[in-house]
């Protein structure tokens, strides 16, 4: 029998996983050299989380899984993964070529993300999968900075030029609805309580509410209705920009298979 | 508005501690908008592989630094006044390390 939290390991690692390969897409083109830097460590915290939970959940599934074939080898149905993390650095109009890369949304979604990991990651601190409890301690730390370092800047480009609020506040209202699947029926509430950890939808969410509100106000930013499209990453079913990111970060590995060095 | 002071983000200098009862050392310098945003920066840019447990950031244009032209009258004069140096003191065992 599959161990009971093996879905939420899994969605974790793939999590972390997807935001740090978009993150590093930024890797040389940042808009100065020490946000560059920035932004590959955030990528380098998250890889390493997912690195740890894929080592976790290949302990657990047995049958010769490893972390790289849970990275690199699966298909995007398999992967259960925030559709909120895996969409590109710009907005819906992405034809009208403003921008490739979006300053604004990637922090953007860094800011909704790292609110909710820090929610999860303490609670999974408490559970009595001592395995999944030290990942947890040892993420909430990145974790930390990363809404540090996302919330502040979402205030300077909220709070800055007409243009950064535009764009800021643009970001907010296309990312805002994916948000809504953090919360939709949590598909990982069984396989939490199986260790001990209550999901608990209203106090996470209100906890969530409450750091994105404090920030949204202090930048100036209007915080869209809820509603409309819900996405479903969660259960394997992605937009269509994740099958482009899986091909770029897995074609090495696809290509030759075991290949080490 | 095309000026660079105009445009782009102030200098900044950073000091790193790199373990307690050490003191700040300067590590080199960064460009942010303000000293929080700098701090930020600093920990990202020169602290990645653990080379410290406290940082100090200061706007370079805060510093007043020696001019190049005065370095003979500065400190050549100190030069020939080696019974300055502490060498020819005996430090007693006792005091460990100074």
């Amino acid at each position: 029998m599959l161990a009971p939290q093996l879905p939420l390991v899994l969605h974790l690692a793939d999590n972390a996983l997807v935001l740090g390969q978009r993150n590093a897409e930024w890797c040389g083109h940042a808009p100065v050299l020490e946000e560059d830097i920035a932004l590959a460590n955030h990528s380098l915290d998250l890889i390493g989380q997912a690195r740890l939970l894929y080592q976790h959940a290949a302990q657990l599934m047995g049958e010769g899984h490893t972390e790289d074939s849970l990275a690199y080898l699966r298909d995007a149905p398999a992967f259960r993964n925030f559709t909120l993390l895996e969409l590109p650095h710009h907005g819906p109009l992405a034809a009208n070529s403003e921008s490739d890369r979006d300053f604004a949304t990637t922090l953007v979604r860094n800011f909704l993300y790292s609110a909710w990991a820090l929610g999860m990651w303490t609670r999974l601190t408490q559970g009595n999968d001592p395995q999944l409890a030290a990942i947890a301690a040892k993420a909430i730390k990145e974790t930390r900075y990363h809404w540090q370092h996302a919330s502040d800047w979402v205030v300077r480009l909220g709070d800055g030029t007409s243009e950064s609020q535009r764009r800021a506040q643009a970001a907010v209202n296309h990312l805002m609805p994916y948000t809504q699947e953090f919360w939709a029926p949590l598909a990982h509430e069984q396989a939490a309580l199986h260790i001990g950890v209550s999901l608990q939808e209203t106090q996470f969410l209100s906890e969530w509410n409450l750091l994105i509100a404090a920030v949204l106000e202090q930048a100036n930013l209007t915080r869209p209705s809820d509603g409309g499209f819900l996405s479903s990453g969660n259960h394997g079913i992605h937009s269509e920009h994740m099958t482009y990111l899986l091909s770029e970060m897995q074609s090495l590995a696809r290509a030759h298979p075991h290949a080490v060095w | 508005m095309s000026t660079n002071a105009a445009t782009e983000w102030p200098l900044w200098e950073v000091f790193v501690r790199s373990k307690q009862g050490l003191e700040h050392r300067h590590c080199g310098s960064l460009h942010a908008s303000d000293a929080s945003h700098a701090m930020q920066m600093a920990r990202d840019v020169y602290t990645r592989r653990q080379e410290g447990v406290s940082l100090w950031v200061v706007a370079s244009a805060q510093i007043h630094a020696s001019e190049p032209h005065d370095k003979a009258a500065l400190f050549e004069p100190a030069s020939d006044k080696i019974f300055r140096h502490p060498s020819f003191y005996e430090i007693p065992d006792d005091v460990g390390h100074m």
